[in-house]
């Protein structure tokens, strides 16, 4: 039998870069590497030494996609380590803007990303030459995250307006009350959405998962709670780095997230699964619409999830929207002590723990940051190995693209380069 | 013979960057199928894969260059590309990640990995126009993009975009903000910021921080000494101020060496 390589020099429709390497034999899989080769940014080094106020700013620039996480994971961080406790209308009001990520993020995946695989496009633009109405759907549902953002964080990308303590300019409650239309025009396209979702043909795989997330009895997982997974895990954020590791293997220059030395995987399949009975009342009423109901183990699935979360944000914001009345101050005030802080949150990829040891002046000392797609990365890999093995009869280019539909299964964001390893990139 | 008139063809490319920038164009929500139709989208990786050969009409660059690949990679990009725009202070200034420029590589390498000798990199992070020539550069961190749609519109038309070079303080009095420098005695990166944000963080009652980098000719040592006079400002927190998205921008990089070499004098 013939040996034949499958080389993705270039992965589209991802956030970084990355590639992709498979190599067969005859009925062999032999090889199969993604190999993450963004340059390396340097973010846990160049922030020794810089202000502990700064670290949301600094960190929101590992990523423009979800800037916001990497803002609400390092402030939460700083927090708790000067032992502020934030109250409970600025609490929401993060999460509101953590709603607006969530929204813009998941929007762009579904329709921009993901969906054109199912349909056989190779892009938004494309599919909008035979469906402008989808593709318009899903711009103006991610037209409304992005106006979310833009007026709790001043802008889209890399807000300005969230600080360690609080916000800089808290909103006046008939600037939220302007968003109450949009967000429900919003929430009834997200519903289309998940109706939508849920009728794209869904290729055929079932795997063995540990799926991962943040829990807290009153909420859907985003920014408090406990770490759980559907195998006995139950630890406190403060516990992360006993059972978290991440690994360097011999046979690969990537860094790999493992709980106790297993893969694992996070985000909105995860969340979904581990905590259906938190999901927004129309959220969960869909899901039984269109016959999701947990533990979906298809990572192609994953997409059905993504919109039952929009749902379920578009729900949530109108909520919190309906209870606002505007705080006495925009933030507390946090005076810097010496330890260590840290904290997880739930970007919309799954979770982003970030752990800073502060000194005295409240220069910080040390930081280590593990983004969701390092944690994702190991269950990639597996799931391609699963994937080829089970097509092997397919050429090589509906192989390839099959490939790259599952490793967008996972929306990963590769630009958060703070530990992705940039490999020797082979030239050829 | 003649062929029926083509769009322009655009390529977007990425080096050492967050991403955000290039987001801008896909956060224009209300004319992105309106761009599609203008222009022949030959090469944006983050949104198709479908890849297209060059030649480019508009290259839009995002993104320092750090590794040795990239240095020759943005060389066969400009070879390619009829006009290249660099879009976001990674590309125009060399970004956060040029923080390194004031640190031992070394050093940054062992920090963050285990085993250094794997990663390929530079130790510099600079912007594109210290490789190749540039025809026209968006600012900001992340670039705005009601700027980006002036760009190519500008672009389709045979005009130059029309941006102002003033300072972010020209927007803030046009929006009517009281000024955060006269009412909180803060340091605010106002005066010597390339304007392009409409004066964003002013109107959060939070001072700027210059995330659009230098504006021509900036006094940034008059504005330093001010506020070291006046105590809000130390030295070392001076010479943060001037290090963070735009650290490489020359204007910022002298301010802050100046800073840096008076806190060891001292």
């Amino acid at each position: 039998m013939k040996t034949r390589t499958i080389k993705v020099d270039y992965l589209a429709r991802v956030e970084g870069e990355g590639a992709l390497q498979i190599k067969i034999d005859g009925d062999r899989l032999e090889e199969l590497h993604l190999r993450i080769f963004e340059p390396p940014r340097f973010f846990e080094a160049l922030l020794r030494g810089r202000a502990f106020t700064e670290a949301p700013d600094i960190t929101a620039r590992i990523c423009g996609i979800c800037p916001v996480a990497y803002q609400m994971s390092s402030i939460h961080a700083m927090e708790r380590l000067c032992g502020v406790a934030v109250d409970p209308i600025m609490r929401s009001m993060r999460r509101l803007l953590y709603c607006g990520e969530w929204i813009e993020s998941h929007a762009l995946h579904i329709y921009c990303l993901h969906a054109p695989d199912f349909l056989g496009y190779e892009s938004a633009v494309h599919l909008a030459k035979d469906h402008p109405e989808w593709v318009k759907r899903g711009l103006a549902l991610k037209k409304v995250g992005n106006s979310l953002m833009a007026l709790l964080g001043g802008r889209e990308i890399h807000p300005i307006n969230v600080r360690v303590g609080g916000f800089y300019r808290m909103p006046s409650a008939s600037e939220l009350r302007a968003m109450k239309g949009p967000l429900t025009e919003a929430l009834a396209m997200a519903e289309e959405t998940a109706l939508w979702v849920a009728g794209l043909p869904f290729p055929d795989l079932e795997r063995d998962y540990t799926f991962v997330c943040l829990s807290h009895p009153d909420e859907y997982p985003m920014n408090r709670g406990r770490l759980i997974s559907n195998r006995e895990l139950d630890l406190d954020v403060a516990d992360y780095e006993t059972r978290f590791r991440e690994e360097h293997l011999s046979h690969s220059t990537s860094l790999y997230s493992r709980l106790d030395g297993e893969h694992y995987l996070v985000g909105p399949l995860a969340r979904v699964n581990l905590c259906f009975d938190r999901l927004s009342p129309r959220a969960r009423r869909m899901a039984e619409k269109i016959g999701f109901a947990p533990t979906c183990t298809n990572p192609f699935k994953s997409i059905i999830a993504r919109a039952l979360e929009v749902i379920h944000v578009c729900e949530e914001s109108c909520a919190i929207i309906d209870g606002y009345v505007p705080p006495e101050a925009p933030y507390h005030v946090c005076n810097p002590v010496a330890g260590q802080g840290f904290a997880c949150t739930e970007a919309p990829r799954g979770i982003l723990y970030h752990r800073y040891a502060v000194d005295g002046e409240g220069l910080i000392q040390e930081a280590k940051i593990v983004p969701p797609t390092s944690q994702n990365q190991g269950v990639i890999e597996a799931d391609l190995r699963d994937l080829v093995r089970r097509n092997l009869a397919l050429p090589d280019d509906r192989l390839q693209w099959l490939c790259e539909q599952a490793i967008r299964n996972y929306d990963p964001c590769i630009s958060c380069s703070t530990h992705f390893l940039d490999m020797k990139v082979e030239r050829s | 013979m003649s062929e029926p008139a083509k769009r322009p063809s655009l390529a977007v490319w990425k080096f050492a960057s967050c991403d955000g920038c290039q987001l801008s164009l896909l956060d224009c929500e209300d004319e992105l199928l309106a761009v599609a139709g203008a222009v022949d989208i030959a090469h944006f990786l983050e949104a198709s894969r479908e890849v297209k050969p060059g030649p480019y009409d508009l290259s839009l660059v995002e993104g320092s260059i750090t590794t040795p690949h990239d240095a020759e990679r943005i060389r066969f990009v400009r070879a390619q590309s009829r006009f290249l725009v660099t879009i976001g202070a990674c590309a125009t200034s060399g970004g956060v990640q040029a923080l390194r420029n004031f640190a031992d590589v070394d050093e940054y390498l062992s920090i963050v990995y285990a085993h250094p000798e794997y990663i390929q990199t530079l130790a510099t992070s600079t912007p594109i126009a210290d490789h190749v020539k540039v025809d026209f550069e968006l600012r900001g961190c992340p670039i705005d993009k009601r700027q980006l749609l002036e760009v190519i519109t500008a672009f389709l038309h045979g005009a130059r975009p029309r941006l102002p070079a003033e300072s972010v303080c020209m927007s803030c009095k046009r929006r009517g903000n009281p000024c955060i420098m006269v009412l909180r005695g803060e340091p605010c990166l106002g005066p010597l910021t390339h304007e392009g944000c409409g004066a964003l963080c002013p109107t959060y009652n939070r001072a700027c921080y210059g995330c659009f980098g230098p504006k021509p000719f900036p006094n940034t040592g008059s504005f330093t000494d001010w506020c070291l006079g006046r105590g809000s400002l130390t030295r070392p927190e001076a010479v943060r101020l001037f290090r963070t998205f735009n650290a490489n921008a020359p204007a910022f990089e002298t301010e802050s060496r100046r800073h840096e070499d008076q806190n060891d004098q001292s």
